[in-house]
């Protein structure tokens, strides 16, 4: 399959995010893809908007088969959510999981005024009753692919598909 | 045989000891810490990874921070923890341990936290459980005779990790009652598991076991000597009951050579760290200027504690 090349499809995104994003709102990337396109999309987006950074293992539901996985981050919120407008930034939306995750992570530290997700890639199959507010790209994408974002040492990103299970495992920079 | 505490898949299951414990392991558990510890940080000081596990809490002897830190860490897993006064319990009226064991396993217990007095105690419950095909419920040592503290083992690598980045540069010195001390026989096989150059152990003869040189350590009984050019000055409590075995002659002539004043913590490094398991003998082992001075990291080392623990728990919760 050919998959659109991701710096079009975040320039798309910041396309759909201008005029739209509330001009205080708080950027919350999803570690790890999330967490790049946060910093991206910060830069880009008018307006001010601190950068926080969300790993989700604590609640991921899928602890419980899989355990916890080799490396969590911190979760970094250098700013008070309670009160806030958070975009949840995430690079590929699929079951929903990780940012059922991510949402509860962020009520551990406040109580947002509003909540809303951007994401680079929305590749359907939702499992949760979970939508994204403003999206790069929407595509159908085979069940036994993921979808995986990686960083060039320049900063380049790249979209790529993997088969399922390997190294695009959710909340790793790829499929959630 | 296979080690006791990992699974077929090499994964933790119980944490019985650090000693054969392969440095990708603590490491791991030093890693998975680091994001526990700033759970303290939030609203909610609470995950949700041990909801619905019950964690009991087995102390056949005294302790007053091991089971609170242990118990925080279990509740701010959300774990239900059980706290069993066994002085009260059916011990005393000559139930064996395995059979306590088996009782509160069949109350659905997912996890034993352990304190004994007999070394191999917790090793004793874990190849009870592994034999016996129970290997969903995991044991963690909180302490046995003088064999092992893993857990406290762990957070004092943890805290010299957190402020001296890297084990194989380091000089650190282990002062007093070596050879009572689980917390010293840990602490000395995570350190040189952890690749540590000069690990030293510094106390009057008849404190130090005849063994250490075999675990690759130094052995000083000079203070000043012992101390000269390290990054770390780990002491221990010096237990008042060892000075009535007649192996010192009093508690003020063990602070007169080897209690940490400013002048001897002066023949170390300048940014040394001072670390104790706690609870100290202020005038015994250390003196207040330096408990309460800048260099003591001794309230940090608990705090870290409370992170290992729960990094610890929650990945034996989620090997199964």
């Amino acid at each position: 399959m050919t998959l659109p090349d991701a710096e079009q499809t975040l320039a798309a995104l910041a396309d759909r995010m201008r005029g739209a994003v509330a001009f205080d709102a708080r950027f919350v990337g999803i570690h790890s893809g999330g967490a790049w396109l946060a910093d991206r999309l910060a830069r880009i987006i008018p307006g001010d908007h601190p950068v926080g950074y969300i790993d989700v293992s604590f609640h991921r539901d899928d602890f419980h088969r899989t355990g916890l996985k080799p490396e969590v981050k911190r979760t970094e919120l250098p700013f008070d959510v309670e009160g806030a407008t958070i975009v949840l930034v995430d690079d590929v939306l699929y079951t929903g999981r990780s940012v059922r995750a991510a949402i509860n992570e962020l009520f551990d530290y406040g109580r947002p005024e509003r909540i809303e997700l951007a994401v680079l890639v929305d590749r359907g199959g939702r499992e949760l009753p979970i939508e994204a507010t403003y999206a790069g790209a929407r595509l159908a994408v085979a069940r036994g692919l993921s979808l995986v974002l990686s960083r060039a040492d320049d900063g380049r990103l790249a979209l790529a598909a993997e088969p399922a299970g390997g190294a695009g495992e959710p909340g790793g920079g790829g499929d959630a | 045989m296979r080690n006791p505490q990992l699974d077929a898949k090499g994964e933790l299951t119980h944490l019985l000891t650090l000693e054969g414990l392969p440095a990708e392991v603590i490491v791991r558990i030093l890693d998975t810490a680091v994001p526990f510890t700033s759970i303290a940080e939030r609203d909610v000081k609470k995950v949700p990874l041990l909801r619905g596990k019950a964690v009991f809490n087995l102390f056949f002897e005294n302790s007053t921070r091991t089971r609170t830190t242990f118990e925080i860490a279990a509740k701010r897993l959300s774990a239900d923890v059980i706290n069993l006064n066994i002085g009260a319990s059916s011990t005393t009226k000559g139930e064996t341990l395995l059979d306590t064991v088996d009782n509160l396993v069949a109350m659905n217990a997912d996890m034993f936290v352990v304190r004994h007095a007999q070394s191999g105690a917790p090793h004793l419950i874990a190849a009870h459980l592994n034999r016996t095909g129970r290997t969903h419920v995991h044991v963690v040592n909180a302490g046995d005779g003088r064999h092992a503290h893993p857990t406290q083992g762990l957070l004092d690598l943890f805290t010299i990790r957190h402020y001296k980045r890297d084990f194989r540069n380091l000089t650190v010195a282990i002062v007093g009652d070596v050879l009572h001390s689980r917390v010293a026989r840990s602490l000395i096989h995570g350190l040189t598991t952890m690749g540590t150059p000069d690990v030293r152990a510094i106390g009057p003869q008849t404190l130090l076991p005849t063994a250490l040189q075999a675990l690759g350590v130094r052995v000083c009984n000079d203070m000043r000597e012992g101390l000269k050019g390290c990054d770390v000055v780990v002491m221990l409590r010096l237990q008042s009951e060892r000075m009535r075995g007649a192996l010192l002659p009093s508690a003020g002539e063990f602070f007169k050579h080897y209690g940490l004043t400013p002048e001897k913590l002066a023949y170390a490094k300048p940014d040394a760290i001072v670390m104790h398991p706690g609870p100290m003998n202020r005038g015994v082992e250390i003196d207040s200027a330096v408990a309460d001075g800048e260099r003591a990291v001794i309230l940090p080392q608990v705090t870290f504690g409370i992170a290992v623990r729960m990094a610890v728990l929650s990945m034996l919760a989620g090997n199964g």
